[in-house]
């Protein structure tokens, strides 16, 4: 009746998917297509993060949605060891990324060596996928151009 | 004419269950016996109770426990948000419904089963992911996709920014814990009583989350509850016990703060809302960090006992590991702190059970007295609230 297949499939993301609100659809979205975007006020073109509906500085509802560089560096990070956080095989890194844009989130640093993780390390955004066929932004140390 | 007038407020009664893994009882049980142990040892009937303040992550119902205290005609109810970050907020919204001659009788509880029954330092169940608006934590939602799903994450992650620039290893966290477990060791009511612990210990305990925190720099998980009951000063007088004068109380929220989940506002390696607590509270009662005989400090995590300190000004920027490393918090120190055993080494009540013990140092029955000096005000502190407790 059936057949092995040829190759084995690639193992299943096991990481949760992101939790998505009304007001941060827009980054979640683009992270599936493989984009890094943030928001801004349309008026005073201020940043904000997390993402909100209201401008704190002029108040504005006007948002836009723009690429970012996707550069930063580790501002923070912690490898948490107890309990095993779900969905991870190993101890991922956990990092505030201060992004160059001028300010920050947690995200995961990968392709890196718990060693060798050094505060204000310059780090790029990448991919990663998870459960649900979802993608979250996570950072790799910058490669040198 | 309004015939209310300012009074002062002043706590007049404190009650608790015993602390435990496994209470063996409901929660709601558990805050039916803080409450009357409370009401009892301020000599007034449950009956009389006319304000009720809890905080979020408690999930008894005002409505029940009232019903189990026979509360007559209650006057006031509030949950205030930000989880255990309110612990002092319950003493400075009380204070303000007394000030305002709104409340006679006011109830603070928080009681849980926060061992046997669920447990706050593991992984988040589904229902816990989900945003909860009241906790002040929106952004861990940001976390979690991450693997930061405990407090002890988002507290490292708030920590190590702090801990980098000050160059301040775990071992040096080490002296805080060795320290609230010296106390605990004293205190009969404590989990950790007789069971002190050394640097060595400290060391040899597992990782939570490396390099910043290990097991002995976390608070317990715990089952129990805690009461206070707040009245006016002029009524305490007349009441059982030497009343506790509140001299002032505060919260404060700055701009981009947020709990635990805290890395937006500018400056990571300060605590912006505490030391927003510590100026409000000093301009309001005109005292200072030299006029404390000694603290309670909400402990989560090792590293915020130093975030405090040095917010309210005990210590300057980057001085507080080596504050409690001379033994700035032992009892003969210059501020005995968490003399319970704080929130790791007595047991965690959400932080009440350390705002009681500041009542205790001005009563003058602590398990952990302050004998060295007279013991005229003491600062309760929860980061985002303060209080500071005063002989009437």
């Amino acid at each position: 009746m059936s057949t092995a297949p040829e190759t084995p499939a690639p193992p299943k993301p096991t990481r949760i998917a992101p939790i998505v609100t009304l007001d941060a659809k827009f980054f979640w979205d683009a992270a599936d297509r493989g984009e890094f975007l943030g928001e801004r006020c349309g008026q005073c073109k201020a940043f904000r993060f997390p993402p909100r509906p209201m401008c704190p500085h002029c108040h504005s509802l006007t948002r836009e949605e723009v690429k970012l560089s996707g550069h930063g560096t580790v501002h923070g990070w912690t490898i948490p060891r107890h309990p095993p956080p779900f969905g991870f095989k190993e101890a991922p890194i956990v990092v505030i990324v201060q992004l160059d844009e001028g300010f920050r989130m947690v995200s995961n640093l990968v392709g890196v060596a718990y060693h060798d993780v050094r505060q204000d390390m310059p780090v790029e955004v990448d991919f990663e996928p998870t459960m649900g066929n979802h993608k979250v932004p996570v950072f790799r140390p910058r490669s040198a151009s | 004419m309004s015939k209310r007038r300012f009074q002062d407020a002043a706590i007049a009664g404190i009650g608790h269950t015993e602390y435990s893994k496994a209470s063996g009882r409901s929660e709601l049980q558990l805050a039916a016996e803080c409450a009357k142990a409370a009401c009892d040892d301020a000599g007034i009937s449950p009956h009389d109770i006319d304000g009720m303040i809890t905080f979020t992550i408690d999930n008894n119902d005002e409505i029940m426990l009232a019903r189990c205290l026979g509360v007559k005609d209650l006057a006031y109810t509030t949950r205030i948000p930000g989880g255990g970050a309110a612990a002092a907020a319950t003493i400075y919204q009380a204070m303000a419904m007394v000030n305002a001659g709104l409340c006679k009788h006011v109830l603070i509880w928080r009681a849980m089963n926060e061992r046997s029954q669920y447990r706050f330092g593991q992984n988040p169940n589904q229902q816990m992911m989900a945003f909860q608006s009241g906790n002040g934590t929106g952004s861990l939602l940001w976390c979690v996709p991450y693997g930061a799903m405990t407090p002890a994450s988002w507290g490292a992650l708030q920590a190590a920014r702090y801990m980098h620039r000050f160059g301040i290893t775990n071992r040096d966290l080490a002296f805080v814990s060795v320290q609230q477990r010296a106390y605990a060791a004293n205190n009969p009511d404590a989990w950790f009583y007789g069971k002190p612990i050394t640097l060595e210990d400290h060391q040899a305990s597992k990782w939570i989350q490396e390099p910043w925190l290990r097991l002995l720099d976390c608070c317990q998980e715990s089952d129990g509850g805690v009461a206070v009951l707040v009245t006016s000063l002029q009524r305490a007088r007349d009441m059982k016990q030497k009343p506790v004068r509140i001299v002032g109380a505060t919260q404060s929220i700055p701009y981009n703060v947020e709990v635990i989940s805290n890395y937006y506002h500018e400056d990571l390696t300060e605590m912006p809302e505490a030391k927003g607590t510590a100026k409000r509270l000093w301009e309001q009662t005109g005292l200072g960090p030299q006029d404390m005989q000694a603290a309670m400090i909400y402990d989560a995590f090792s590293p915020h006992v130093l975030l405090q300190l040095e917010a309210f000004g005990f210590c300057r920027p980057g001085e507080a590991a080596g504050f409690v490393k001379s033994g700035g918090m032992a009892l003969d120190g210059v501020l005995p702190t968490n003399t319970n055993g704080g929130l790791s080494g007595e047991a965690y009540i959400h932080g009440m059970n350390s705002m009681i013990e500041g009542v205790r140092q001005i009563r003058g029955t602590s398990h952990n007295q302050v004998t060295r000096r007279s013991v005229e005000h003491v600062l309760v502190s929860s980061g985002m609230a303060g209080a500071v407790l005063g002989k009437a």
